[in-house]
């Protein structure tokens, strides 16, 4: 079992009537808990404030606009990129 | 006692409680056991601070004796506080300061809830904007008791350790005295005895979400609202809030 | 600045007559200052570098909460803690940003605070240096957020999508952190006797280090000119450090303390001043782990991981429970 709590990215309109827009993510363990995280980390908990939750495994991204042949085909969720890292040894004497 | 006594005793009362309570909670602040609820607890003490600077703003109002929040907050001594002692115990793990802050939110959101139609406009308007924030903190601290409550077994059994220790301090709360009969016959503050059955229908309702057994325990830890008896915590607590102001008295930050 | 020496991954600023055409290509989307998405297509070596700048900058936002912390209780006024405490908060809110903006890249946040438990990345070597009194608090704002701001400013424009939007929010909500540090300075340094001796003693003891928070000269490094030809850097760490010390000469000096180098002078062919370099084996020795605070910084943030693992488990073994019954009654 994966231990780490579900990403979600944060959707919030503001009180000037625009649309939602994405503001940036968050961990949380179930979605009514992502919007009080939402609330806490990016509002500071201004009222009047309509917040949106999705999971970021859920959204459906499409491919970059000048994809060419050229490109390596991409997997579809946008956070979940092939895990890439290779920290060498000699990071430890930074 | 005249009624400007007991005033400035319920004003301690309201403002010795955030204060100590906000002060537990920043202790968390770079701690947490996860960065989102890091930020939430910060939002919470902060929320508590600053109701501090208006009741006991008010307090020094009501004393006359040119005494700011800041004195009344950085420069009396443990007998001198008025804070239930729910507030001053330590932090414990996670769970026993998110029990503590859900037992005290629910207490304080009702007693925001009368306070907000209080004789006394002053009372009333920072009932009002201090309500808007606590009742955030518990539905936060409500949810938190009942995901931790009704999470894993590991957490089911700390979360009914910290209600097991706590429960006894939640007594204090309710318990009215000469003061508040005074405040209730100017319909200023209530007999807080009244409050008890719309905090038990809360707690209850949370709490049995959060598969908790509340103790069959009778016995109430007091001293802290009238001052007479604080914990053994309040003293060191005390040292460290206190301390730059009592060593280099008279300077300014 | 947060990410010092970050080490790039592959082995040197390529030609264009070695790059391959997808290199060719990312590169000329780089040069023309177009942002790159997580999607589009880029090196992995990009990519292992940026992982490693922002881990090590949002590592270092996480850490840079416990010595400012270390005063969170003794504030001296209620006004004082508020401020304090808010700013320490908006430290955890940059980490988080940048964990996000790491996370875009592949590297879950739970992967990157174990590499940096067990001591496979660092932070910065400047939140290994205690705060010892008040002033110290205003000396951090001013000085180590001075430094940070200086860096963090440029990397508005740095390459990574997510990475510059990250650093546009951070630096919308930094503006108040440095001039808050300034304002403690300047009522200590208007108070009591031993209030001016604990300003003093806070610059005394915060200048060197802060200039190693740019790190060591750069200027032949094979790793900036790759992470400058990214735009992942934007300035070499000499220009940074020439720049933060013209800028806060000025300030000490309005605050009546005295900045201990007594190298220190005006080059007025160069339009700047000239100062002695921070002890660079110090630095090494910090890194390494040989700081003043290394041990208990991360015995911190291990214990706060290790005790809150009941926590972060409850509260998804519940969070699951809830999914599952929503399930079941649709």
């Amino acid at each position: 079992m994966k231990h780490e709590w579900p990403l979600w990215e944060i959707f919030i309109r503001g009180q000037h009537g625009m649309s939602h827009r994405h503001v940036g993510s968050l961990h949380a363990p179930d979605a009514e808990m992502a919007i009080k995280n939402a609330r806490d980390v990016y509002t500071r908990r201004n009222e009047g404030v309509s917040i949106w939750v999705v999971q970021a495994a859920d959204i459906t991204a499409s491919s970059p606009s000048d994809k060419g042949p050229l490109y390596e085909p991409s997997e579809s969720k946008v956070y979940r990129h092939p895990t890439f890292f290779d920290i060498p040894e000699d990071v430890g004497h930074m | 006692m005249t009624k400007d006594d007991a005033l400035f005793q319920f004003l301690l009362r309201m403002g010795d409680n955030t204060l100590i309570l906000g002060h537990r909670v920043s202790e968390w602040c770079g701690h947490s056991p996860v960065l989102e609820e890091d930020i939430a607890l910060a939002n919470t003490a902060l929320d508590m601070i600053g109701q501090t600077q208006l009741w006991l703003g008010l307090a020094g109002e009501v004393e006359g004796n040119g005494r700011s929040a800041d004195d009344l907050a950085f420069l009396r001594d443990a007998w001198d506080f008025r804070n239930v002692l729910l507030t001053e115990l330590p932090n414990g793990d996670f769970g026993q300061t998110l029990m503590r802050q859900f037992l005290f939110d629910a207490f304080q959101s009702v007693m925001l809830n009368w306070l907000q139609d209080s004789s006394n406009t002053r009372i009333a308007e920072i009932a009002e904007k201090a309500s808007k924030e606590v009742s955030y903190h518990l539905e936060r601290s409500g949810d938190t008791v009942i995901g931790l409550g009704d999470g894993t077994e590991e957490s089911h059994a700390k979360m009914q350790a910290a209600l097991d220790y706590l429960w006894p301090y939640v007594g204090e709360m309710f318990d009215g005295d000469a003061v508040d009969a005074v405040l209730a016959k100017e319909g200023i503050a209530p007999d807080p005895a009244e409050l008890r059955p719309e905090f038990d229908a809360i707690v209850g309702a949370v709490l049995a979400e959060a598969t908790l057994t509340v103790p069959d325990s009778p016995f109430v830890h007091k001293g802290g609202r009238d001052g007479r008896m604080h914990t053994e915590h309040l003293g060191h607590l005390l040292t460290q809030m206190q301390w730059l102001q009592r060593a280099y008295p008279g300077a300014t930050w | 600045m947060y990410a010092q020496m970050v080490k790039t991954a592959g082995t040197g600023v390529k030609s264009r007559a070695e790059m391959s055409a997808e290199e060719a290509r990312f590169q000329d989307r780089i040069d023309d200052d177009q942002k790159i998405e997580p999607k589009d297509w880029m090196p992995e070596d990009y990519r292992a570098t940026l992982i490693r700048q922002i881990g090590q900058h949002a590592h270092s936002e996480i850490v840079g909460q416990l010595p400012e912390g270390n005063w969170i209780t003794r504030a001296p006024t209620l006004e004082r803690k508020a401020i304090l405490l808010a700013k320490v908060q908006d430290e955890a809110g940059h980490g988080l940003y940048l964990y996000s903006a790491a996370e875009t890249l592949g590297v879950s946040r739970d992967e990157l605070t174990e590499m940096l438990l067990d001591g496979r990345m660092k932070y910065s070597s400047i939140f290994n240096y205690p705060t010892l009194n008040w002033a110290d608090i205003g000396a951090v704002g001013w000085l180590v957020d001075g430094a940070a701001i200086m860096n963090q400013v440029p990397l508005q424009r740095t390459s990574y999508g997510p990475y510059s939007r990250a650093m546009i929010r951070i630096c919308k909500e930094e503006s108040f952190h440095q001039r808050q540090g300034y304002d403690i300075m300047m009522k200590m340094a208007q108070g009591t006797d031993a209030q001016k001796k604990m300003a003093q003693d806070a610059l005394n003891r915060f200048w060197y280090p802060s200039l190693m928070m740019f790190g060591p000269s750069d200027k032949d490094s094979v790793h900036s000119a790759q992470s400058m030809a990214w735009k992942i850097k934007i300035n070499t760490n000499d220009e940074l450090r020439q720049k933060f010390v013209d800028q806060t000469v000025p300030q000490a000096e309005y605050l009546g303390l005295t900045v201990p180098d007594e190298g220190l002078c005006w080059n007025a062919e160069k339009g700047g001043y000239d100062f002695s370099q921070p002890d660079w084996s110090e630095f090494f020795a910090v890194l390494k782990g040989g700081g003043p605070c290394n041990r208990e910084r991360m015995n911190d943030r291990i214990k706060a991981w290790e005790d809150g693992a009941w926590v972060r488990d409850g509260l998804l073994a519940h969070g699951r429970k809830k999914q599952a019954a929503k399930h079941a009654a649709e």
